[in-house]
């Protein structure tokens, strides 16, 4: 039998879930025969693969390549998983929304001007640095998303039970306290 | 004092005519879910988290501030009102910006946990992102205004066990809010015993204890008990 295809990407978040992944521990070395790392931080791939069984998003969509990554991984994957506080519901990156939901320049003008010590100025440098989008968004704003997996980050306990799901086939449901976001 | 019949969830039960339908389920084991529930202080039926079914009533029914009937047949769960359970934690979720991974209450929070328990993995509806202050005028507590969901559990307590009165709702709908004395910096009420049952009785972070930070603060209910017994029974016993 062919080995699962699976992704994992980061998009605004701060890694905290992928650390949470390499939790895992021994699990990952089962998990190293059963599935097969596609694209991931922790690979080196560059370009997003064609067919993906599952891929895992961790991160709010924050930017241009957030949003952008995240329609070329809708194209290409069967199954969807928000993988976090932040893919699920916006969390920390989506507090910047406060300030408005048109708040990019807000926050640039905040960071990069009024709260400079030295030469003042937004960064603007098409094709290098991407766009700040006018609002922060839970990735199932975006694309359609089939499950959800919260915490902040999730433990890797509950990482693994939804992938050992995901694995033996089963239609992943996590319940009760495997639900708890934070 | 009559006694009634009726059934909850199949099972005959018998209640104090007086007694809601949330009190007569929780005597028999039935757990109801619930927000603005406070034991102890009055309900108001705000958060409706508690809704059920009773046959021959087209409509869902607060179980904490309806009465027990004769012959009343109370459903207690079903898909419909998992549905409406969810929605209605949805709506609160979307409602304010509540960042559970960054809140004094995060893990000791009625909010958070009954989201999980009721199955809530991520939010349907778009959030709202309001802004709201955060009130750190008081020398003691706080009030982040982001995390409040209205149930007024800290205005019943400051009114009717306290008997402050500092705590109020002012305006309507999504713009409603927890005020302190004539909306003002709740430092500077006149009112405020500094007594922390407001505190002791909010289900989320809104009100907190000043000096912790994230998943810090745990609250120690049992003070409430003790005052309510000492209310009731004119006894100082824990």
């Amino acid at each position: 039998m062919d080995r699962l295809k699976v992704a994992t990407v980061w998009l605004g978040g701060c890694s905290g879930c992928h650390m949470s992944f390499l939790d895992l521990d021994e699990f990952l070395i089962d998990l190293a025969d059963r599935i097969e790392l596609v694209y991931s931080p922790v690979v080196d791939v560059k370009a997003y693969p064609a067919e993906v069984d599952v891929c895992l998003i961790e991160g709010a969509v924050c930017n241009a390549d957030n949003l952008e990554i995240l329609h070329t991984i809708r194209k290409h994957t069967r199954v969807l998983v928000a993988f976090g506080d932040c893919a699920v519901t916006g969390n920390v990156p989506a507090i910047r929304n406060q300030l408005g939901l048109r708040n990019d320049e807000n926050v640039l003008q905040r960071a990069y001007v009024e709260g400079a010590q030295t030469n003042p100025g937004v960064p603007r440098e098409p094709g290098i640095v991407p766009a700040l989008l006018p609002r922060v968004m839970p990735i199932h704003e975006a694309v359609h998303v089939e499950h959800f997996l919260p915490g902040c980050p999730p433990p890797a306990d509950r990482i693994k039970a939804l992938l050992t799901q995901v694995l033996s086939g089963t239609e992943p449901r996590l319940e009760g306290a495997q639900l708890k976001f934070g | 004092m009559a006694a009634r019949t009726f059934t909850i969830d199949g099972k005959h039960v018998s209640a104090d005519e007086s007694a809601t339908i949330l009190e007569a389920a929780s005597e028999v084991g039935i757990t109801i879910p619930t927000l603005c529930h406070l034991d102890g202080v009055y309900d108001v039926g705000a958060c409706r988290l508690c809704l059920v079914e009773v046959t021959g009533v087209p409509k869902l029914l607060p179980a904490c501030t309806t009465r027990v009937a004769e012959g009343m047949d109370i459903n207690t769960d079903s898909e419909r009102l998992r549905k409406y359970r969810r929605m209605t934690l949805e709506l609160l979720f979307a409602e304010r910006n509540h960042v559970c991974a960054v809140c004094v209450a995060n893990s000791h929070c009625e909010l958070q946990t009954l989201a999980y328990t009721l199955g809530m993995d991520h939010v349907r509806y778009e959030y709202t992102f309001p802004r709201w202050p955060v009130d750190n005028t008081h020398s003691l507590f706080g009030m982040d205004h982001n995390r409040c969901i209205m149930c007024t559990r800290c205005v019943r307590v400051c009114w009717h066990i306290e008997g402050a009165g500092t705590k109020n709702v002012s305006g309507r709908g999504a713009r409603s809010q927890v005020i302190s004395d004539l909306n003002q910096p709740w430092g500077t009420s006149e009112t405020c015993t500094r007594c922390g049952k407001c505190v002791m009785s909010c289900p989320t972070g809104a009100l907190f204890a000043k000096g912790v930070t994230v998943s810090e603060m745990e609250r120690d209910r049992t003070k409430l008990e003790f005052i309510v017994t000492a209310r009731e029974k004119k006894q100082w016993i824990a």
